[in-house]
């Protein structure tokens, strides 16, 4: 079977963003593998190592520097990679539209897609693009299990959990708790760097004008106290009663 | 027209569904057109009645392949009226549900998706609305660049809005095909929690994997909720190790919360539990290791066993109470 996961690059979930009257300053921030899509492309891999024969395409769509994630992902275990690159910003409706016409051309069976950016915190992106592929998708996915011909999740629903079976080819989102991704090896980094990397530019596939513009962004964090309470159980929790008086919130 | 879709459970509507309606009136007023709305299900009657007292236009949608929710029926329905009826703005709870089903309802319109929205407004031509990013570190203000426009609104951020008219109900059938229905839906876990809806507490007292186990929520988070008529939450790592209910859990793909008071014990503070609570007015961390990164985003942390802590913070509370 045919396995793709879709990559995102994200900052680096620690990094510190500043934010300027233009928006959000990324300059210096340290970019990594969205941590949604590991969780795709681990899954991938253990399908695999299950004993089912599959190819695993990692795809992108998204600036030069995504080339650094795309590599992650190859070093991860994934077999080749397919960029579509892009300086421009997309919303996730036009970023499907986009990349269903790359999967869509793959003929895959599967696609793994992260289920909250951690940059746009937009959890959209695979129910939209099951939707341009004309494919069911379960979001929210803790577990998934492969038949010939279908996928039976667990996923989170509105109230609890529940199991779903949908016909293969179909769209997976990923979360926390679905699996515990590897580190990729030296040994693989080092192979990743010679898997093939193909390059898409807009006009390959049409091309694309964003349904979204973003007019403003604020960082809206308050700055925090950060006091630590010394003395013993008893004592700190006396002192802390009181600052949380003081403060009016208890 | 605004078309706003009712979210409803056991014959009632539920409060996401009065939020819209608020979220709806505030859009209108910009925007301008008629507020319709839409509930769709098995049975709809009792719930369609409830939201013609909101609304002067209702649609409902009573077939048994509605019964449960499934993404692409719900898509099938909406984007069928919203063409019908020429929606200009289509508004959608952003609850799991409504996050599943509202990217396919804007793909088959072409529309643009404002996603998990907190305001609303519009000059006429255009719909502009507030939203997280970067892990709710950001709020950004996005413009949709056409019409018709698909919305999801952030729960519990608009007003309830109040019964004011006697609007009429029209059925509506949406025929579904084989394609439509091809999701089964199988076995599902409830997760259920009697105490103050988590979104709503103005205090929220949050374990983590250094509670120790389900005892630990019994002996030391409970007791403590109850002292302070708190919301519980939990970490991702607790509602996966199975100690409590998923309803419970805070964080990226959890809840999203902004108490007066976050008390977090035990918690690490992994950036994906930070975005879900990192609005709170003041945060409280208890936990043993001082390079715990949760202290970063505390206001008040104290280093310490909470075995030890949280029950000489409940004895505090009630003597200074006394």
């Amino acid at each position: 079977m045919k396995i793709i996961c879709i990559i995102k690059q994200v900052p680096d979930a620690e990094a510190r963003i500043r934010s300027t009257a233009a928006g959000i300053d990324l300059e210096g921030v340290t970019f990594v593998i969205d941590g949604m899509d590991e969780y795709g492309v681990e899954q991938a891999l253990r399908i695999r190592e299950s004993g089912v024969e599959a190819e695993i395409i990692a795809v992108a769509l998204g600036p030069k520097r995504y080339e650094e994630a795309i590599r992650t992902a190859l070093a991860m275990g994934a077999d080749r990679a397919i960029h579509l690159e892009t300086e421009e910003a997309f919303d996730p409706i036009t970023q499907a539209k986009l990349l269903a016409k790359v999967v869509g051309e793959e003929a895959a069976d599967l696609l793994l897609v992260g289920g909250k950016e951690a940059d746009w915190d937009s959890a959209a992106l695979g129910a939209a693009t099951a939707e341009a592929l004309g494919w069911p998708h379960s979001d929210w996915t803790t577990e998934l299990e492969l038949t010939a011909n279908s996928a039976k999740v667990t996923h989170d629903a509105d109230e609890g959990s529940e199991v779903l079976t949908l016909p293969l080819p179909a769209v997976i989102t990923t979360q926390q708790g679905l699996n515990e991704p590897r580190y990729p090896t030296l040994p693989n980094i080092m192979k990743a760097k010679r898997k093939e990397l193909k390059k898409l530019s807009l006009d390959d596939v049409g091309g694309a004008v964003s349904k979204i513009v973003i007019l403003k962004q604020e960082i809206q964090t308050r700055e925090r106290l950060n006091k630590i309470i010394e003395g013993d159980p008893m004592e700190a929790a006396q002192q802390l009663v009181k600052l949380l008086q003081q403060d009016k919130v208890i | 027209m605004i078309l706003i879709v009712a979210e409803h459970k056991d014959g009632h509507l539920r409060k996401s569904a009065l939020e819209l309606v608020s979220a709806a009136k505030s859009l209108q007023a910009g925007l301008g057109g008629d507020l319709a709305g839409l509930v769709i299900g098995h049975d709809t009657q009792a719930a369609a009645g409830e939201l013609a007292k909101l609304l002067d236009t209702v649609y409902s949608i009573s077939d048994a392949a509605f019964s449960e929710f499934r993404a692409e029926t719900y898509t099938a329905a909406v984007a069928q009226l919203a063409q019908e009826k020429n929606a200009k703005a289509v508004l959608i709870s952003a609850s799991r549900s409504g996050l599943s089903y509202s990217p396919r309802v804007a793909l088959r319109l072409d529309a643009p998706l404002l996603e998990d929205v907190s305001s609303l407004e519009s000059n006429g031509n255009t719909v502009t609305a507030t939203r997280f990013s970067y892990l709710a570190r950001v709020t950004e203000t996005v413009q949709a660049q056409s019409l018709p426009v698909v919305i999801s609104v952030k729960p519990n951020i608009y007003p309830v809005a109040e019964a004011a008219v006697n609007g009429s109900i029209e059925a509506v059938d949406v025929p579904l095909t084989e394609q439509d229905k091809r999701v089964q839906v199988g076995e599902k876990v409830a997760a259920s929690s009697e105490r103050v809806a988590l979104e709503e507490a103005s205090i929220v007292i949050t374990g983590g994997r250094g509670v120790g186990g389900p005892e630990g929520f019994d002996n030391l988070i409970e007791p403590l909720a109850d002292a302070l008529s708190a919301g519980i939450g939990s970490t991702r790592a607790v509602v996966d190790a199975g100690w409590r209910p998923y309803g419970e859990q805070i964080g990226q793909t959890g809840k999203t919360v902004a108490p007066d008071v976050y008390f977090a014990l035990g918690v690490s503070g992994a950036v994906q539990h930070l975005s879900g609570m990192n609005r709170s007015k003041v945060i409280v961390a208890i936990n043993k290791d001082p390079d715990a990164p949760i202290f970063k985003v505390a206001d008040y942390g104290v280093i310490g066993d909470v075995n030890a802590v949280v029950p000489a913070l409940k004895d505090a509370i009630e003597a200074a109470r006394n």
